[in-house]
């Protein structure tokens, strides 16, 4: 079932076994027959863990979502909340209890004092059998890929100051670090990427004694801040995968696709029965044609697909040229394969058409031009007429956020006449109330009137090479393919610092935010990894604060570049694109 | 030579002997006669309560504990309540349960721990009978009562009581009754006469052996194993599931102890927890190298217990218990000295807890005990440095209810870490308290904001966001502050409207506002706000043209059209008219579109004609190749020949 996530470099399933290991462990304590009762939030992410035919074998008959009033009627002994330890689920909690059953919470990812105290405070603490915490940090999300699956983790960080995130970050690396050997170098870009370094340092001091005995499987460690790069995720993403997210959004693994495209066309039948409920499709490596075409620019998708349509048809015409029972009984055996790669082309042509209907779009292409002309520094210090004019046809507001945001980062931040100007549009037009999310995205760095006369950013572009004029997207021998043109920021950092090394870039890591750094740690002798001539180094990159699909797709790139020296992989808080970034970052006060 | 299988005796298929292994040490007047009696497990101490009926002030029971050779090692006066049941913990500790429920907990060397309650509806109708159980959770205890109820706790350390159901028909006290641990759970297997019930909360009751009544029963320490003996005199031995009887034979009045057997290695872990739990210490560490435990789990756990009972000397100093105790543990692997200073706190040497804290190298460690003994400020310094926000939290909820609050603020002022975590917690717990928070950090950006979101949430908005412009002022932030003056403006004028007009426009943006205006045909309100709120040309422009092809009033339109030089050019208005699908309306702007969108309007009214003628008379290549893809090759073909030639044209300049 998870089979994709062994195929890697590093065998992550055996991550996930070790958290389907004790959530086991724990069904097995409430004895008897079970419900559960989620905290929505947490469902997506458990499914990238186990599914419900798990939790069955366990004894769980019923699944309810958490809300207020009673838990509904079940005949069944325990009641299980699943729950994140936040107070206002505690006071939720506390009015589902119901005797005479059973109750039991168990935190994801922690159990937490303040949310005890509070369940005390209720009168409800004793009501519990079993109060245990779920130590899922890192969930493996495909066979290169970990997420935390925090949404508010960036704005937690960066914004609120709350680095509670980074916490569980430096935890998840020591359960890491647990399965798969300590990590004996670690670099580091940024306040956070300095935070969760010292805290595994110091957890790791904490645990003197009990040496790790596991021949180290990464031979390093990078972590990134978000904030280092903001330039990044505000970019139109144009890789196949990154479409699908910018346009559908991919949540927790799953996209929703409008389900006209995908009805089932039988003779006869003619156009009655669409479909009205949105397609669900899982996206994963699990998937041959889609782990082939994912990373892909869109523009060379098409020709990926039918190349492969002509493999799938010359496949099925074989059965013509089975002539003995033998050979046919070949051919039927190849059968199930197939038809798979049938529907799973048919399902990827189909979504392709739908994205290349809006990449074809005059609207499409207007917004990349912009954003094309700031990556290049072209204007990037006056009042854009575009941007106006989407204000003023009051195009969505995140659009609007992400494009202005994005003048101000390649300006090294606007002068405050240009600020203002594009702050009182987005007032008049979108109401005042925004005036809080403006001042979050200020808060935060996305926005910002210039201090310095002297404008950084081509300095950083030049030196970085961050705009490559001529992006082979058919056939790419650079990173930048994944933008058409812009290779981002945090990916040519990880580029650099395997090759030729961070020295070479001193000046520019000076000018990003935050410190850079390097620590060793020390492994117990034997565990030296004696590396075979051509053998490649393993990095583990961390993005704290997210990470783009176009992003992972530069960093898959790299891993498969002939002696490229170097294969990735690839943790984040969570897989964010520019919409939901900025969604995150928003204050919406809701009216009385 | 002897015969060595002479003193085998067989069993069925199996044979067994016994042997004594030595004498007892002790001297015992009057025998064990009126004696509770309990031997711990794996050649543990021997507990005995003489005379355990006596309640008479003046003669009390005798409480004495003996190691399994008899050697004495305790010896006290029971002074408190009816003891019905001795029973060891799997950890060597002394439990005495008492009539009225409570179980008090001793050592091994007789010293009082701590007492729990089996449950306060004991209280009327006593504890008839105790069980002491070991489970894999830990030692538990059952009781049944008077009432034949039972009651019963699987773990003592982690105290949870589980009333059983009634036995159905049971009148009086059972015959006799044991603990069953299966499946993970807690049973209690009952004989009432010639019936047997297993008493839990899923499976039913109503399992019989052949036999006339059970009068006693017995569990074997695996509990795989039930013996039960019968009024008839038979001894029915099998597996506790009570489905394969193995053994049944006749029993003639003695008692027979018999134990599982073994092997010696897999008991090692136990037999050397035992070794410290009975303060052996250099014996147990001997075990640990020999049997090469981990540091962690060996030595280290040895050497814990031993400063454990080290902290416990009250006549030596505290500097000396702890340089003895670090020089000793030095950095041995997973100690936990915060382990250790708490043990010393709790014997009252609280300044020895705080030295050997600061040889504890988990910071989070520290933090409860620092706490427990008022050393609030080190604790949250503590906690800070964890990185474990929790932790943090946990500290500042005490703080906040031990300090008054101006300390408290300053207490945080001085941690910004812990001052920003609170404010998350006041943002969504207890909005005044953040209000208070940014006003003693004269914080008048955030006050700004906090007046904002209030203005939303209540009923007095003018007056939030007249406080809101006030500190945006303060806080030298011109910007936010005239776009709130400017909001209060936009509210002020929405509600006048609303009650003149009855137009509902309160919530709505300046844009929105505008808009609905237009729509409804206040077309001078409109025209107020456009030029009161200063907005730029091109979108009120922009605004009109789609709220008046909204209503299709194609006449306005036309009007507005004509008023002055368009800010945004024509084609907005030939294009928004298509999009109404007005052809007719779009094509009187085409012929005011600038030459560069000419073509665009001719396309978007569908005049392929004059596309073409435009884009041959500006001879550009891109745009006629945007006419020809818009051709089609069987209707269109003389223009696409005209285009075809006038690109060739194009291409030779």
């Amino acid at each position: 079932m998870a089979a994709h996530l062994s195929y890697g470099r590093v065998n992550l399933n055996i991550l996930r076994e070790a958290a389907r290991k004790e959530l086991r462990e724990f069904l097995d304590k409430c004895a008897g027959s079970k419900a559960i009762v989620w905290d929505e939030y947490l469902t997506g992410p458990f499914g990238l863990i186990a599914q419900y035919s798990l939790l069955k074998e366990h004894e769980v008959e019923k699944m309810f979502t958490l809300k207020g009033g009673r838990v509904p009627p079940a005949d069944v002994k325990n009641i299980i909340f699943f729950v994140r330890p936040r107070l206002e689920l505690m006071d939720i909690i506390a009015e589902n209890l119901q005797p005479p059953r059973e109750f039991h919470i168990l935190f994801v990812p922690r159990r937490s004092l303040l949310c005890e105290q509070r369940l005390k405070e209720q009168g409800v603490l004793n009501s519990f059998t079993n109060i245990d915490e779920y130590i899922l940090d890192l969930i493996p999300y495909d066979g290169d890929l970990l997420s935390m699956e925090s949404e508010s983790a960036f704005r937690e960080c960066y914004l609120e100051n709350d680095q509670t995130s980074l916490y569980h970050t430096a935890k998840g690396l020591m359960t890491l670090q647990a399965l798969y050997g300590t990590i004996p170098q670690i670099f580091g870009k940024g306040e956070c990427a300095r935070h969760v370094a010292n805290m595994m340092l110091r957890m790791k001091r904490e645990f003197a004694g009990s040496q790790n005995q596991i021949l180290p499987v990464f031979d390093t460690l990078l972590l990134l801040d978000r904030n280092v790069d903001l330039l990044t995720p505000l970019a139109t993403q144009l890789t196949y995968e990154g479409l699908i997210d910018e346009i559908y959004g991919i949540t927790n693994g799953y996209v929703k696709l409008p389900p006209e495209k995908f009805a089932q066309k039988k003779p006869g039948e003619g156009g009655k029965d669409l479909p009205t409920e949105p397609k669900k499709l899982q996206l994963n490596s699990a998937e041959e044609l889609y782990a082939e075409i994912r990373d892909k620019n869109f523009n060379a998708v098409g020709a990926a697909l039918s190349k492969k349509a002509k493999i799938i048809s010359a496949a099925f015409e074989e059965r013509h040229n089975a002539k003995t029972v033998g050979e046919i009984k070949q051919f039927v055996s190849q059968l199930p394969h197939m038809q798979a790669a049938r529907n799973s082309l048919a399902n990827h042509t189909s979504i392709a058409e739908l994205i290349k209907d809006i990449t074809t779009s005059e609207v499409f292409f207007d917004n990349l031009t912009v954003e094309q002309e700031f990556m290049t520094g072209v204007d990037t210090d006056k009042v854009n007429t575009y941007i106006e004019d989407c204000i003023s046809r009051k195009d969505p507001l995140i659009k609007i956020l992400r494009l202005v945001c994005m003048q101000s980062v390649c300006n090294n931040g606007l002068k405050q006449k240009v600020l203002d100007h594009y702050k009182r549009e987005i007032l008049q037009t979108y109401g005042y109330e925004h005036i809080l999310t403006l001042n979050n995205l200020e808060k935060v760095g996305l926005l910002k009137p210039q201090t310095t006369t002297r404008n950084n950013y081509p300095t950083i572009r030049k030196t970085l090479k961050l705009w490559m004029e001529d992006a082979n997207e058919q056939n790419p021998n650079d990173i930048s393919y994944v933008y058409s043109g812009y290779a981002p920021l945090s990916v040519r950092l990880t580029q650099l610092l395997a090759r030729p090394g961070w020295r070479s870039i001193e000046e520019v890591l000076k000018m990003l935010p935050g410190p850079h750094f390097e620590e060793r740690q020390q492994l117990p002798t034997g565990l030296h990894k004696k590396r075979q001539q051509g053998e490649n180094r393993t990095t583990l990159v961390f993005f704290l604060g997210g990470v783009t699909y176009a992003e992972i797709a530069a960093l898959r790139f790299l891993s498969q570049m002939e002696d490229g020296g170097t294969e990735y992989v690839i943790a984040t808080t969570k897989l964010i694109n520019g919409t939901s970034w900025i969604k995150s970052l928003m204050d919406r006060p809701e009216p009385f | 030579m002897a015969f060595v299988t002479a003193n085998w005796n067989p069993l069925g298929e199996a044979f067994y002997r016994k042997i004594e292994l030595y004498e007892m040490g002790w001297n015992l007047k009057d025998g064990l006669r009126e004696c509770l009696v309990a031997a711990a497990p794996y050649g543990g101490p021997i507990a005995l309560l003489k005379e355990p009926q006596r309640r008479s002030p003046s003669v009390r029971p005798q409480l004495e504990i003996y190691s399994s050779s008899g050697v004495a090692m305790a010896s006290f006066p029971w002074k408190s309540g009816v003891v019905k049941q001795l029973g060891w913990t799997v950890c060597d500790d002394l439990l005495c349960i008492q009539e009225d429920g409570t179980v008090l907990i001793y050592d091994l060397f007789g010293n009082f721990k701590r007492h729990f309650s089996m449950g306060n509806e004991v209280g009327q109708s006593q504890v008839v009978e105790a069980k002491v159980f070991h489970s894999p959770y830990g030692t538990g205890v059952a009781i049944v009562t008077g009432a034949s109820r039972f009651t019963l706790a699987t773990n003592i350390d982690d105290l949870k009581l589980r009333r059983l159901p009634e036995v159905p028909g049971l009148q009086g006290a059972p015959t006799c009754w044991a603990v069953l641990t299966q499946d993970r759970q807690s049973k209690v297997l009952v004989a009432t006469g010639a019936d047997l019930f297993i008493l839990d909360y899923t499976s039913p009751p109503g399992l019989s052996p052949q036999a006339t009544s059970i009068v006693h029963m017995c569990v074997s320490f695996s509990y795989k194993y039930l013996a039960l003996f019968t009024d008839s005199g038979h001894l029915w031995m099998g597996t506790a599931n009570l489905k394969q009887p193995s053994v049944v034979i006749m029993w003639d009045g003695h008692i027979l102890v018999a134990g599982e057997l073994c092997s010696q290695f897999s008991l090692s872990p136990s037999l050397f927890h035992r070794l410290v739990y009975r303060k052996l210490y250099p014996l147990a560490i001997e075990i640990c190298r020999y049997l090469k435990t981990p540091e962690y789990q060996g030595v280290s756990r040895v050497l814990k217990h031993w400063a454990c009972c080290k902290v416990q000397q009250k006549e030596e100093a505290d500097e000396v218990i702890a340089r003895a105790i670090s020089l000793k543990l030095g950095e041995a692997a997973g100690i936990s000295y915060s382990e250790i200073a708490t043990k010393a706190y709790e014997c009252g040497r609280t300044e020895l807890a705080i030295k050997l804290l600061e040889f504890e190298p988990r910071s989070g460690e520290q933090v409860p005990l620092l706490l427990k003994m008022k050393r609030s400020q080190l604790a949250l310094s503590k906690a800070i440095e964890s990185g474990d926000t929790d932790l943090v939290y946990t500290v500042v909820t005490y703080l906040k209810n031990e300090m008054n609050r101006g300390d408290f603020f300053m207490t945080l002022r001085n941690q910004p870490v812990a001052l920003s975590l609170y404010r998350q917690f006041c943002k969504h717990q207890e909005q005044d308290t953040l209000k208070d928070l940014f006003n003693q950090d004269d914080d008048h950006q955030e006050l700004g904001n906090f007046y904002v979101k209030a203005s939303y949430k209540e009923k007095a908005q003018i007056g939030h966001l007249q406080s809101a412009v006030d500190e945006y002022n303060k806080a030298k932030n011109e910007f936010a502050a005239k776009a709130t003056e400017e909001e209060m403006r936009l509210l002020r004028f929405q509600k006048k409207l609303e009650e003149e007009k009855g137009e509902s426009l309160v919530g709505f943006s300046l844009h929105d506002t505008i808009r609905t205006l237009l729509a409804v045909g206040l077309h001078k309100h409109a025209e107020q706000l456009y030029k009161d709120f200063r907005v730029p040309d091109k979108r009120y422009w922009w605004l009109k043209l789609t709220a008046l092809a909204e209503k299709e009033d194609w006449e306005e339109i036309e009007k507005f059209a004509k008023s002055k030089k368009s800010p945004i050019g024509y084609l907005p208005f030939v294009e928004i008219c298509v999009k109404h699908h007005n052809k007719y309306e779009a094509k009187k702007y085409v012929s005011r579109v600038t030459p560069e969108q000419k073509v665009k309007a001719h396309l978007a009214v569908g005049d392929l004609e004059g596309a073409a003628d435009a884009a041959i008379e500006r001879r550009n290549d891109g745009e006629i190749s945007t006419v020809l893809s818009r051709c089609s090759p069987s209707t269109d073909r003389a223009l696409v020949e005209r285009l075809n030639r006038a690109k060739a044209t194009a291409a030779k300049k």
